[in-house]
């Protein structure tokens, strides 16, 4: 386990969940009330002073209780999505992904918040690094979790009307939610389609 | 679409002026890319912008998680649509590093070779264009004739100019075809002479340096805490590129500097990337001579697919391209982010697998993303006409940030 994982889990021994070194990258599972104390600590002290990027994973087809290596589905062309319906996921269902970057050596520092569906909100980092201001808005635009305290949570890349979450994993890979009325295209808004955007 | 109202900073007290808004773009004949820049204007110095971007959006996330891992590689090309080798490169190394392979070094050496070819085309595209917005018409096709000469060469070896789709897990797509040298050095000696040309136009040249010094400027604080990298980070005084810092691939073995500035105006980035296009010239150079004989892939079949005799001739390599081409490769249940520098900067790849052949999650950190955030901070104050020779400096790939 690397120097700064130990640093990060005693700092904080009531925020941290999990630390692990995997593939050479430093791994901290925290809870979201640590996630604003923990930034900076790595800011001011460790010296991560370059805010990479920040990200999500929607877990929910990775539910606990399923077999490590599951058996690998069959060609997309041919399968269709086996998604578990909401709610049969226990606990968190998201993952909020914040990496950091030392200049100096190259270090880099992944943090990972839990999100609960019902309650997927979190403390906003801007106030930390200003540079994660779009990177929220776009990990809001994709899937729903919202930051607290985020100055201006608007969609980015979807525009204002757009309808649900689309990197979601139950939203469909091929649903139509055109803008304007496209003849022979109808809008496809309700997550919970098909695969194939027809309707059922 | 419905407009919302914007927010106009208020008005001083007793001013006799008042604000107007305008629109640049989305469409825009002076700019590149499909973006939106909301700008309040008081007379022509700007006072707030509204950046908005998502107009170019495609959904590369989720078509990712359609296919197998090595179906991505096609979808990487259409992120910084300039210098597509860097991302096939940056994809697949994500990939890698999660399989836990090294592939071939005759393959590393390609793969940087590929990435400082696409290098030097991103660069040529910036500089040109940000000649070309404040009027000097010739260096910029200067810059696309010596970008025409490196794609022809990534036609040559790729088999596409700009969808090159090379590079495979575990690999590539085939060896350098014979004969690359030659074409190497009739695209270098091109190249190199366009850029002295260049030089020659704008780098003493009086208007060219009254409109770019002291322009668009950003200082290191604020350049790193907006997450910038590449020539933008640099052209501030900050020392920092991946290839140097953390380096992949071969780049510890080869010999080059990173060029940096000290003001971060346009002119240091400008000057920036002129450097780092002779510092990749550079590197090609030593990999023509350096570069080892071998094979360009892993020898393992649940990676990369068996040579065709082996497919059409024996059971074995018959069910390993069937394996491979149904189920894809078996990734290990976990994650990873690799990092190669791009064009415009740090291009992170951010794979999450569930153990099984199709990616789980495919995340981009596209440079440009962060670096555009920082474009309100170094146009506010500046004048209108000054928007678009800083918005060309950051060189903005739609295809990257909208992904």
């Amino acid at each position: 386990m690397g120097d700064t994982l130990v640093r990060v889990r005693d700092r904080f021994p009531e925020h941290v969940i999990d630390a692990a070194s995997a593939q050479g990258d430093d791994t901290v599972v925290l809870r979201r009330e640590g996630i604003v104390p923990v930034l900076a600590f790595l800011r001011d002290d460790l010296g991560f002073t370059l805010p990479l990027d920040v990200t999500a994973v929607d877990l929910i087809g990775m539910a606990p209780g399923k077999p490590e290596s599951r058996t690998p589905p069959l060609h997309p062309m041919y399968h269709t999505q086996t998604v578990p319906a909401l709610g049969q996921v226990e606990g968190h269902r998201f993952e909020v992904v914040y990496h950091l970057r030392r200049m100096v050596d190259g270090a880099l520092v992944r943090l990972k918040v839990p999100v609960r569906e019902d309650d997927c909100v979190l403390p906003s980092a801007t106030g930390v690094f200003k540079g994660f201001d779009w990177f929220e808005r776009e990990v809001f635009d994709m899937f729903g979790i919202r930051f607290e305290g985020h100055p201006n949570l608007r969609r980015i890349l979807n525009y204002p009307e757009f309808i649900g979450h689309p990197l979601r994993k139950d939203y469909p890979r091929r649903g139509h939610q055109p803008l304007l009325d496209m003849p022979g295209i109808e809008a496809d808004p309700v997550p919970g389609r098909d695969d194939t955007g027809r309707a059922p | 679409m419905i407009e919302k109202p914007v927010d106009i900073a208020p008005e001083p007290e007793g001013a006799p002026t008042q604000y107007s808004t305008i629109n640049m773009g989305p469409s825009h004949p002076a700019m590149h890319g499909t973006v939106r820049i909301r700008l309040t204007l008081d007379g022509e110095v700007v006072k707030d912008a509204d950046i908005e971007i998502g107009f170019l959006h495609r959904g590369f996330e989720k078509m990712c998680e359609a296919g197998t891992w090595n179906q991505v590689v096609p979808y990487t090309d259409r992120l910084n649509y300039v210098s597509p080798l860097i991302n096939n490169v940056g994809y697949v190394g994500a990939v890698e590093k999660l399989l836990g392979i090294e592939v071939p070094l005759r393959c590393q050496y390609i793969r940087v070779f590929c990435s400082e070819i696409a290098r030097i085309a991103d660069h040529l595209t910036a500089v040109g264009a940000q000649a070309l917005e404040i009027g000097a018409y010739t260096p910029f096709l200067w810059a696309m004739q010596a970008r025409e000469e490196l794609y022809f060469l990534m036609e040559f070896i790729t088999g596409a100019r700009v969808t090159t789709c090379y590079t495979r897990v575990g690999g590539l797509r085939w060896d350098l075809p014979e004969g690359w040298q030659d074409k190497y050095l009739a695209a270098e000696k091109v190249v190199e002479a366009r850029v002295v040309d260049m030089e020659a136009l704008l780098t003493r040249n009086r208007i060219f340096i009254d409109r770019m010094a002291d322009v668009g400027v950003i200082g290191p604080q604020d350049a790193v805490a907006y997450g910038f990298t590449g020539p933008c980070l640099r052209a501030t005084g900050v020392d920092y590129d991946v290839r140097k810092n953390l380096p992949y691939l071969v780049y510890d073995r080869l010999d080059f500097d990173v060029p940096i500035g000290t003001k971060g105006d346009n002119l240091d980035r400008y000057l920036v990337r002129m450097e780092e296009i002779r510092q990749s010239i550079r590197i090609c150079r030593q990999i023509l001579t350096d570069i080892p004989e071998g094979p360009v892939n892993v020898d393992d079949w649940r990676v990369v697919l068996p040579p065709k005799e082996q497919v059409y001739n024996t059971i074995e390599g018959m069910i390993a391209h069937f394996e491979l081409i149904m189920k894809g490769t078996p990734v290990p249940k976990g994650e990873a982010y690799f990092a190669v520098e791009g064009g415009n900067g740090e291009v992170g790849f951010y794979v999450v697998s569930d153990g099984s052949g199709f990616p789980y999650r495919v995340h981009c950190r596209p440079p440009c993303f962060a670096i555009m955030q920082g474009l309100k901070d170094m146009i506010v104050g500046g004048m209108l006409a000054d928007v678009i020779p800083t918005f060309d400096g950051i060189n903005m790939i739609g295809g990257e940030i909208d992904r």
